[in-house]
């Protein structure tokens, strides 16, 4: 017999769905992966598979790294507090498919390990195509932040991880940048990935001006300038739920 | 008269079908290899690379669904989904403009006059692939003997069907229709620049540009116009479509040069459909022997 709220119990099984819904989302998200696997092994990737495989990745690269950057104005509007536990997984999983697209373009598409040369094309690539430097310097500064999820460090950073963690804002900027500019012809994709990304990022603005007026009464240098303390103490709270 | 054969692929140097098919097989261990173990370099390395330099036949499925004709939509699988649309008989075309004999040609009476041969010709995309493909058709400069340029003419000018009904992506703004394209009048002349009304043996498919296109084998694709009405000879150089489009990207002249990179990507390197290995680029797609004479003097750079 366990009744509602008693105890350990009922915090245990609500942790336990909790992992739950955690794994199930991983399982969807990762569907648009194994389907790649699944379309290579029966050929159905077209005639240029290394193509299709690079743009499905990068797809899915912005679309989660939105989506990421989604869940805390949802938040916000809906006052559902526990969405905010999808924003590491959902980051983590975003970081994934930025992994396997970069992996993608410098191994099997312009042949990494596989042939030789190949890191002056990649270093020529970076440094001189602007889609591509912008597409590359997305994904490294997505690496710190991938680094820096784990609750230690969370901990560790205090007040600064938020701010780390903005560089998100930026690197999906730049994800939809690098999309805009390696298009030919048709720029509608990218157009609306940029105002999805716009959508979500743009209700940040008002809060972070609120923010800055409640700071502006508090003496300076108490709280760092550009974070809000309603916000930090939202973020510090989330932290401590994970 | 420059009497040149394009260089001939020996039927023996082609791929059977089962070599093609190993080599799918290969791209799909590379790439379960990579998914098992990322970083384990090493391991991939030493997998067997298809170094091989020869031009084998790009299979008739890859010719036929990855195609760029934005008339039937942007994806590559595209044209071959949405091209049933397109009516390509009966079909006229008309030769006008600095000609003697300006005349409206059935597509029917031009394959009477001029009778098909193969021609398997490299093809290089402006996008860095490429393939390798057995046309039928016939020289270009056989029709234009025929209408008799004048003395004026120096460009010729070609223009594609624009009916958005048979083409619905013209009803996009993504490029401005109808697509138009053009030649200097000696490149038109060359032995090498062909009218195309097959592949493969078979008819031209519509997602390939029925019934009648250009191939231009040492120049970008896109010169290769698609499912054309219209060639008129000019005095001046014609507008072309994707030089319309963005004039820093695509010149008039556009041939294949690996020193000349696109503003965004490297030229110097492509991926012949089918393999996994890029190769490099050749200048004029490896046909610098017939064609290089026609721009001696010229800077590529410039008139790129």
């Amino acid at each position: 017999m366990m009744g509602r709220g008693t105890g350990d119990g009922g915090r245990g099984q609500t942790r336990w769905r909790w992992r739950l819904a955690q794994a199930a989302c991983v399982a969807v998200v990762l569907v648009p992966a194994a389907l790649i696997v699944v379309d290579l092994l029966r050929d159905a990737l077209g005639a240029n598979p290394i193509e299709e495989i690079t743009h499905r990745t990068g797809d899915w690269t912005i679309r989660l790294l939105i989506g990421t950057l989604a869940v805390t104005p949802l938040r916000r509007l809906t006052g559902w507090n526990p969405v905010v536990r999808f924003r590491r997984t959902l980051g983590l999983l975003a970081f994934t498919y930025a992994s396997l697209h970069f992996l993608t373009y410098a191994v099997l598409d312009q042949g990494l390990f596989l042939q030789g040369d190949v890191l002056g094309y990649l270093g020529e690539d970076i440094a001189k195509r602007p889609y591509i430097t912008v597409g590359f310097t997305a994904f490294v500064l997505l690496v710190p932040l991938a680094l820096t999820s784990t609750k230690g460090w969370i901990r560790r950073l205090g007040t600064r991880w938020t701010a780390l963690h903005r560089l998100a804002y930026v690197a999906a900027a730049l994800g939809v940048l690098h999309y805009l500019w390696l298009v030919k012809g048709d720029q509608v994709t990218p157009v609306w990935y940029g105002v999805a990304l716009v959508l979500v990022l743009a209700p940040r603005v008002g809060w972070n001006r609120r923010g800055a007026r409640a700071v502006a009464s508090v003496p300076r240098g108490a709280v760092g300038p550009v974070v809000p303390a309603e916000f930090l103490s939202k973020a510090a709270r989330s932290v401590e739920t994970r | 008269m420059l009497i040149l054969r394009p260089p001939r692929i020996h039927p023996s140097e082609i791929t059977d079908e089962a070599l093609f098919w190993n080599r799918r097989l290969f791209l799909g261990a590379a790439v379960g290899a990579l998914a098992a173990a990322v970083p384990s370099a090493l391991a991939a390395s030493r997998l067997p690379a298809p170094r091989s330099r020869d031009d084998e036949l790009t299979p008739y499925d890859d010719v036929t669904t990855y195609n760029n004709f934005y008339e039937f939509g942007l994806d590559k699988r595209d044209p071959s989904r949405n091209a049933h649309t397109l009516r390509p008989h009966p079909w006229t075309v008309r030769v006008e403009g600095e000609v003697h004999n300006p005349k409206v040609y059935d597509v029917d009476e031009l394959a009477r006059r001029y009778p098909a041969e193969e021609r398997v010709y490299r093809l290089r995309c402006v996008e860095a692939w490429s393939m390798v493909i057995p046309w039928l058709g016939f020289e270009l400069n056989r029709l234009l003997k025929d209408v008799e340029p004048t003395s004026h003419a120096r460009y010729v000018a070609f223009q594609t069907l624009h009916d958005p009904d048979q083409m619905p992506g013209q009803r996009s703004g993504v490029l401005p229709w109808p697509y138009v394209e053009g030649l200097r009048l000696d490149e038109a002349m060359h032995p090498l620049t062909i009218l195309v009304t097959g592949l493969y043996g078979k008819p031209l498919p519509n997602q390939n540009g029925a019934p009648l296109r250009l191939a231009v084998p040492w120049k970008y694709g896109f010169k290769s116009i698609k499912s054309i009405v219209r060639i008129r000879l000019t005095r001046d150089q014609p507008p072309t479509t994707w030089n319309l489009a963005a004039p820093r990207e695509y010149g008039f002249y556009s041939n294949v040069n690996p020193d000349v990179d696109h503003p965004r990507w490297s030229q110097k390197r492509e991926r012949r459909i089918g393999e996994l290995l890029r190769r490099p680029t050749l200048m004029f797609n490896g046909y610098g022997d017939q064609v290089a004479s026609l721009y001696a003097g010229m800077d590529l750079r410039r008139d790129y």
